[in-house]
């Protein structure tokens, strides 16, 4: 069994360990430190960290303002409420004026659990890509969440980092490379790829272990970074593979899957799929079972692939 | 310097007003003129900036949370120098740095792009954040309408400036008791201003709007006050300074024909 550790938990001890050497580096909060893990930043560089309280709009246009002013900000809430409540704060006053704002929002997606629908975003990521500008990342593990963090907070300009709630297993390896904005192949294939983000990544791994099992031989890819979009590995997997899955813990409406469609429609059609929150809210529930219940298992991507074969 | 030269500079900075949203063909007179003598004293006495050095270390800023009224902040910096002032007449127009509303990567001296309601004081709170943090003397201010209190981000902001003691940060309410859609009192009520903000743990200073010896006093009142925000409700008259405007929420979003520009440059001390 893989060693397991939630994306948002890396986040928190990135956020430290960045802040050690760059002190230029403040981060905030809206009342969730605890659960979003800024809170041992905020301990460890408490005059550097701002609890805004229950307020993200003022959050983020607080971020925004301290950003214009020369510090690199990391402000955190849940993807809920960062994407939705405060987008059109984050689109004026972080987007358009391209404000050095990392929006770090944690609990994305079904597998925020018991806390139900109310809680559960899978709209952020569709919300995110369409602002001119912003660079949307998804790791799958803490290790690439921790590599891609780095590099996130380094360029200058706004991002939207998308952290999961529950642990995942960790895959990666510590000297792996991992670059922004270029997918990542996890494993070779040459009949079917599964272009994947996020906790859906080794999902995609199992699959395409079971896969290989049936005589399938897929390709893995992990797509990290949704936005700037690798199109040239999408491109490449339609021409040598002919056949996409795309899955993602995020609505099959404006994410993943749609931009890997609007890339594949214009440069390389290809027979594709989608896994992900079909067009629907979610409900309370642990992780695993909610994962089951609305289609986003191993067992998903393996019943997807098969329909392209 | 006394009230009448900056009553002089306030007078061309309204003309230029009238003059922009008229070559334009639309734009937001009724509150750039209400706000025209806060906003002059702002940028010719009060804030500590260089036109020739719009970035200058350690100078105020200004953002114009009421960002509709950019025609008045685009009007007081040309006059002081930081471009002609015959270029804003290309307010509005396709290929303009001069937006509908302001856009700080295209007009020097912009700090903050502003148009969407109760964005600039939040995104200030975060400046007189970063100023506290760095040791950096520059102070912030903000000038916001009085319908834009109705956005609960304003609040959400002037909590947040209390509880870090922000008095380095003062914002303005152009209190002139008109929106789009008529008075504040009727379409949705925004009194008392003065005990709200006192409530939310900011220093108070109400004054006329278009009194220069007032508005300098606040200044310095705000400058006095220690470990607390200060807000000035600045009682003012929509479409000061043109007969036809004032007091009238008509003009709150409408460009003057020929006939009516040519009337309101005169009653303000120019010629058309």
């Amino acid at each position: 069994m893989a060693e397991k550790m939630a994306t948002r938990a890396a986040y928190g001890k990135t956020l430290v360990e960045v802040g050690a050497a760059n002190p230029n580096l403040v981060v905030m909060d809206a009342d969730l430190s605890k659960s979003t893990m800024t809170a041992e930043f905020g301990k460890t560089y408490p005059e550097r960290f701002f609890n805004m309280g229950i307020a993200e709009q003022n959050l983020y246009g607080t971020a925004a303002g301290l950003a214009l002013s020369g510090k690199v900000v990391c402000a955190s809430t849940f993807a809920m409420f960062a994407s939705g409540r405060a987008f059109e704060i984050i689109r004026n006053s972080i987007g358009y004026t391209g404000a050095n704002v990392k929006v770090c929002a944690t609990h994305a997606g079904i597998t925020v659990g018991e806390d139900g629908a109310s809680h559960q975003t899978f709209e952020d990521l569709a919300l995110m890509r369409t602002i001119p500008g912003m660079t949307v990342v998804n790791p799958s593990d803490g290790v690439s969440a921790n590599k891609l963090l780095k590099q996130v907070i380094d360029f200058d300009g706004p991002a939207y980092v998308r952290l999961g709630r529950a642990a995942v297993p960790i895959f990666y390896s510590e000297d792996a490379e991992l670059v922004l904005g270029k997918a990542n192949t996890l494993r070779e294939g040459k009949d079917v790829t599964v272009i994947a983000t996020g906790i859906m990544v080794s999902e995609a791994m199992a699959a395409a272990e079971e896969l290989a099992e049936q005589g399938i031989d897929v390709r893995v890819i992990d797509m990290h970074t949704i936005k700037p979009l690798d199109e040239d590995a999408i491109v490449k997997a339609s021409e040598e593979t002919g056949k996409i899955v795309t899955a993602e813990e995020h609505s099959v409406i404006g994410g993943l899957g749609s931009a890997v469609a609007e890339v594949l429609c214009k440069k390389a059609p290809a027979k594709m799929a989608m896994v992900g929150q079909k067009d629907t809210f979610g409900e309370s529930g642990k992780p695993d079972q909610l994962k089951e219940k609305y289609g986003m298992t191993a067992a998903d991507i393996v019943e997807a692939v098969k329909g392209l074969m | 310097m006394d009230s009448k030269h900056y009553e002089e500079l306030a007078s061309k900075i309204r003309i230029d007003v009238i003059r922009m949203i008229h070559s334009a063909g639309s734009g937001h007179p009724g509150g750039s003129l209400s706000a025209a003598d806060i906003v002059t004293a702002l940028y010719f006495k009060e804030m500590n900036i260089d036109p020739e050095n719009p970035k200058m270390e350690g100078r105020d800023k200004f953002v114009l949370s009421k960002g509709h009224a950019g025609p008045v902040q685009y009007a007081a910096l040309a006059e002081r120098g930081y471009y002609p002032v015959s270029d804003t007449l290309e307010l509005r127009k396709l290929g303009s740095k001069f937006q509908g509303h302001p856009n700080m990567h295209k007009v020097p001296g912009i700090e903050m792009s502003t148009g969407s309601l109760g964005q600039g004081i939040s995104v200030c709170v975060g400046m007189a954040l970063a100023n506290k943090m760095d040791g950096n003397p520059g102070r912030v201010y903000t000038l916001l309408g009085d319908g834009e209190l109705q956005e609960g981000l304003v609040w959400e902001a002037a909590m947040s400036a209390a509880h870090y003691g922000l008095d380095n940060l003062v914002a303005i309410v152009d209190f002139n008791g008109l929106q789009i859609d008529g008075r504040n009192d009727d379409v949705m009520t925004v009194k008392p201003i003065d005990e709200k903000f006192a409530a939310f743990g900011w220093n108070v200073v109400v004054i006329d709007g278009h009194n220069f010896e007032e508005i300098f006093d606040a200044f310095d009142k705000a400058r006095a006050c220690k470990g607390k925000p200060t807000a000035i409700i600045a009682c003012t008259h929509k479409g000061r300074g043109v007969s036809f405007m004032e007091d009238n929420p008509g003009w709150h979003g409408k460009a003057p024909s020929d006939e009516e520009a040519k009337q309101a440059v005169e009653e303000l001390g120019g010629e058309w």
